[in-house]
């Protein structure tokens, strides 16, 4: 009972992160018609926001200290960070401690920048290609995302960690009277995640803004005939999709060690889950997002795989085939896109 | 007894009786035109004929055998072609290559695994093929891109393509939809021209009614997925259920 | 010839003389010079020219015909590397019986995962082929180490039975051969300054690629061919024509699965371990990467893809920054490192850079590839002087 409850809540913590990249893939997919591969590429930006913010952070003044000396016997270098020289240190170390949360107020508008020069520069030029063109275009972009970030950061795995005060465990049981032990900042995500998808629909359903793009996802040439500038708002679009699939990166980095390649693991993976929630439903990728993380977490169960060794790592993959195979429009999709 | 026997064939989508108890009897080496307002029906029964959609109820039977439940191959073996009220053709492929393709299909079935000889060494389909297109007069264009072809030689392409198959019943859906007066009476001739030459049977569906008193021997006049009567074209113009179903919107 | 007409006959000899002739060609520059680094004439590469270049040509029989779009062919040569391995270890180090299994397998495999996916078409399809990819990568990892030897990877043992090659010397491990010919056995051939590598694997393997090359040159030109491109043209008008496209995908997808396969078994031939990674997805699309960049559709496009591929990662990443010091050092200091640092980010380790550019110029700019390249090049040379440059527009 205990492993199944503390399953069901790292299905939760995988499936918000399926669920926030999913949620942009579907959302470029349905007002832009495009199908981005450099999506999981935006997941990964998002994640080394917070990595290059810590490094800023941690840019010393280096100092010497005659009272001290090291082993070698020379004066003791004392490094002191700049934000702690700036703002005093119980500040200063509180921004450093607090660097994965406050990351998210740069990703904010390095990911709007990155998403608009995205569908400005790249994009726009394809919506009219075939999808096959989008795929490659976009696959050949995450490529050289990936590369100019691995330039920068190294291919090694970079550990992140979250603030001090939600870096320990909580006991999820204690209500149930059971000893389940749950690392905090993964909680955090989850709500956390739950914040953003509220907040995406809510600007969806009662923005004007939300409400011409989801006329534009439902018929955009009679949006168009209308003359609403569908583009203009399709570019923010992309900006929005953009900020989601940075915030839901920055926010995972305790959760995975960034690393130049987390895009394209993920990329395979929130694919499917579009696959599995109907390609351009919005409510289907939070949903399958969740489903499927709940899923994949309970195949890892020891008892599921004595049953089916080796579930754990496919059952997503079946879960999709079957879908796709019975119900192609996917569990929430309209029927017949990009059927042909 | 017809070549193509309908008999009481329904269809619903949801809520919409698509069509209901449709009783129809192409006879053989006829010109027959199903005309009808919009959303009489006339699409959906096509579709029903050739394998696209299968109704709720009914039979349609051609030639003797049920085509109910056949995939739109299947039907066409049994040899009904069809032309599209937009010109579907194979637009990457020469115009020559376009006609080739139904001769194949003729030949060798639904599918046969010939990939070792080339397509030129088929003499007798090449041979097939470009007598069609002398037929169709575009013997000139045997080479050219299919796709960048005008869409009057495209909807002669089409013609040619489903003719090449020697069809015992050729369905037209619409043949001259959005086409310019000059191009419309092209059409005509083109078809007239088919139906002197060959004994084939020919089922239109149309909104013009100049195409259809041109060409049609028989009338089917179909209102709400119902049809109304059956009549040649004579006693059709002034029927007062046609002027009732066509308030409005007659040209007759 | 070879049931080809006169241009393609001509075509086909071009091809394999230049195959043959490979060792010469890619060692243009003397072996102590400083362009030396950029000779490709060693062994394993021009190997892996010949096995890559074959994985596309088949890959180009499903995409370039048909235009469904499969993520997921470096399952069928992984399978295609598994088979061959077990073969080694089990009958013999003759790679026929090797290639046979291997031809089989993959071919089998390809067949059901083909029967599953084809029921769907455009991104449905791909992410379908995807995910078997994903699944075969991931079972390989885990639960089939019984057959795949896990992490570590299939590799040869100096107690596998090889019933067929009797008791032979158990001092080290025995090497894939032809009927007694070594795939790892080298002549070297000095010409002056220059130094040419005949190596019997390479040459195996381009034998191998040539019938390949020439099985693909006859479909192209057959009518199952102009059926597959009907495929990709109209699927409607085929079904209403009276044709079933499923057999005919279904057809394409095992053909491209067994070439696959088979490039999957001669990667086994000239070094006999098989590993998973071989599987994952980025594999799959290294093959699709290679097919566009060269020219899906094509014939030779498939083939200048690989070796274009193939070659920027074998040599475009040996260059480091002391070799481009060496070349910029005649500009002056400072702009000199500049040079260098712009340059060094595009060789050596980034190389992925270098192709990730280069992939989506193509595709932007040039969406028939390396090969429609040539072609603007070649008409924009006939047409030079003349007015008119109608000939060099794309076509739609």
């Amino acid at each position: 009972m205990d492993a199944i409850i503390l399953q069901f809540f790292n299905g939760l913590e995988k499936g918000s992160a399926y669920a926030l990249i999913a949620l942009g893939l579907t959302l470029i997919f349905g007002t832009l018609g495009v199908v981005n591969f450099a999506h999981g590429a935006l997941f990964m930006i998002g994640a080394f926001c917070a990595v290059t913010l810590r490094k800023v952070f941690e840019i010393s003044k280096v100092s010497l200290d005659p009272t001290k000396t090291d082993f070698l016997g020379k004066p003791l270098e004392v490094k002191t960070p700049y934000v702690e020289a700036w703002f005093g240190e119980t500040i200063g170390s509180a921004m450093i401690n607090y660097s994965v949360p406050l990351a998210i107020l740069l990703t904010i508008p390095v990911m709007l920048f990155v998403g608009w020069a995205m569908e400005r520069g790249l994009i726009k030029h394809f919506y009219k290609r075939p999808h096959a063109d989008q795929i490659l275009v976009t696959f050949g972009l995450a490529i050289v995302l990936q590369e100019i970030v691995k330039y920068f950061f190294g291919a090694n795995p970079i550990q992140m960690m979250a603030p001090s005060d939600y870096s320990g465990t909580v006991n999820i049981g204690a209500i149930l009277g059971m000893d389940i032990f749950y690392p905090v900042w993964r909680l955090v995500y989850f709500f956390f995640s739950a914040v953003i998808i509220g907040g995406v629909f809510a600007f969806l359903q009662f923005t004007t803004f939300g409400m011409v793009v989801r006329a534009g996802m439902a018929d955009r040439e009679t949006v168009g005939l209308l003359g609403i500038d569908i583009d203009k708002r399709f570019t923010l679009m992309f900006g929005l999709a953009a900020g989601v699939a940075g915030l839901a990166g920055v926010m995972y980095t305790p959760i995975l060690s960034p690393n130049y390649h987390m895009g394209m693991d993920f990329l395979v993976l929130s694919f499917v889950v579009v696959v599995v929630g109907g390609m351009g439903s919005l409510p289907g990728a939070v949903a399958a997002g969740f489903l499927l993380g709940i899923l994949q977490s309970f195949a890892s169960l020891n008892e599921v795989k004595a049953i089916i060794p080796g579930i754990d790592q496919i059952i997503i993959y079946l879960v999709a085939i079957v879908i796709l195979l019975t119900r192609p429009r996917g569990l929430m999709g309209r029927k017949g896109v990009m059927e042909d | 007894m017809g070549i193509l026997e309908v008999k009481g064939v329904n269809k619903r989508f949801g809520g919409l009786q698509a069509l209901g108890d449709v009783n129809l009897s192409v006879k053989e080496n006829t010109v027959h035109a199903i005309i009808g307002p919009n959303g009489a029906g006339k699409s959906t029964l096509l579709n029903c004929l050739v394998g696209k959609l299968i109704p709720d109820s009914g039979s349609v039977m051609f030639d003797g055998q049920s085509v109910l439940g056949r995939k739109p191959h299947e039907i066409n073996q049994m040899g009904i072609s069809r032309v599209f009220q937009t010109p579907e053709i194979f637009s990457d492929l020469s115009v020559i290559e376009n006609v080739m393709i139904p001769c194949f299909a003729k030949r060798d079935g639904a599918f046969r695994m010939h990939a070792i000889e080339t397509v030129e060494s088929e003499k007798d389909i090449v041979e097939m093929a470009e007598q069609m297109l002398l037929d169709v007069n575009m013997q000139d264009k045997r080479n050219m891109h299919a796709g960048s072809l005008s869409r009057g030689d495209k909807r002669r392409l089409e013609m040619a393509m489903c003719l090449v198959q020697n069809p015992k019943l050729l369905l037209l859906d619409e043949p001259t939809a959005g086409m310019a007066r000059a191009d419309t009476n092209n059409t005509i001739d083109l078809l007239k021209e088919i139906k002197d030459k060959r004994d084939i049977t020919m089922a239109i569906i149309e909104h013009d009614m100049h195409v259809v008193f041109s060409l049609a021997e028989r009338i089917t006049v179909l209102a709400q997925g119902t049809p109304l009567i059956e009549e040649t074209p004579e006693n059709i113009k002034g029927h007062p259920k046609v002027r009732e179903a066509y308030l409005g919107e007659a040209q007759v | 010839m070879f049931g080809l007409n006169q241009k393609d006959t001509k075509f086909l000899l071009i091809v394999v003389t230049l195959t043959l002739l490979t060792p010469f060609l890619l060692n243009p520059f003397p072996t102590d010079s400083a362009m030396a680094q950029f000779n490709a004439g060693y062994p394993a590469l021009m190997q892996r020219f010949a096995i890559y270049g074959l994985m596309a040509i088949g890959f180009n029989i499903l995409f370039g015909l048909t235009g469904y779009l499969s993520f997921g062919h470096a399952a069928f040569l992984g399978v295609g590397s598994y088979s061959a391995v077990w073969m080694f270890k089990l009958l013999s180090m003759n790679i026929l019986p090797a290639i046979i299994l291997a031809m089989i397998v993959s071919g089998l495999f390809a067949l059901a995962i083909g029967y599953i996916s084809l029921r769907r078409s455009g991104i449905y399809f791909s992410i379908l082929t995807l995910a078997f990819a994903e699944m075969s990568y991931r079972l390989a990892y885990s639960v089939l180490t019984p057959i795949t030897n896990g992490e570590t990877g299939l590799q040869l043992n100096l107690n596998d039975p090889r019933v067929l090659d009797g008791v032979a010397d158990t001092s080290s491990l025995p090497v894939p051969g032809l009927f007694g010919l070594k795939m790892n056995s080298t002549y070297t051939l000095d010409i002056g300054a220059w130094s040419f590598d005949f190596n019997v694997g390479f040459y195996v393997c381009a034998v191998i690629a040539i019938l390949g090359f020439y099985m693909s040159l006859r479909i192209f030109r057959s009518p199952f061919g102009m059926m597959l491109r009907a495929v990709k043209s109209n699927q409607q008008r085929m079904n209403y024509t009276g044709l079933n496209s499923r057999p005919y995908t279904l057809a394409a997808f095992v053909i491209s699965g067994i070439y696959a396969g088979l490039a999957g078994a001669l990667l086994a031939a000239m070094d006999p371990l098989a590993g998973a990674e071989r599987m994952q997805w980025t594999a799959s699309g290294e093959v699709v990467l290679m097919t566009i960049l060269g020219g899906a559709g094509t014939l030779m496009g498939p083939v200048l893809g690989a070796g274009f591929i193939k070659y920027c990662e074998n040599i475009f990443s040996k260059i480091n920054e002391t070799i481009l010091h060496s070349w910029f050092s005649f500009l002056p200091d400072s702009l000199e490192s500049v040079v260098v640092w712009f340059f060094a980010r595009f060789v050596g380790e980034g190389w992925h850079l270098t192709l990730g550019v280069l992939f989506m110029l193509i595709v932007i700019f040039l969406p028939g590839g390396l090969v429609e390249g040539g072609q603007r090049i070649a008409s924009w040379w006939k047409n030079r002087g003349k007015d008119e440059d109608s000939s060099n527009q794309p076509a739609e």
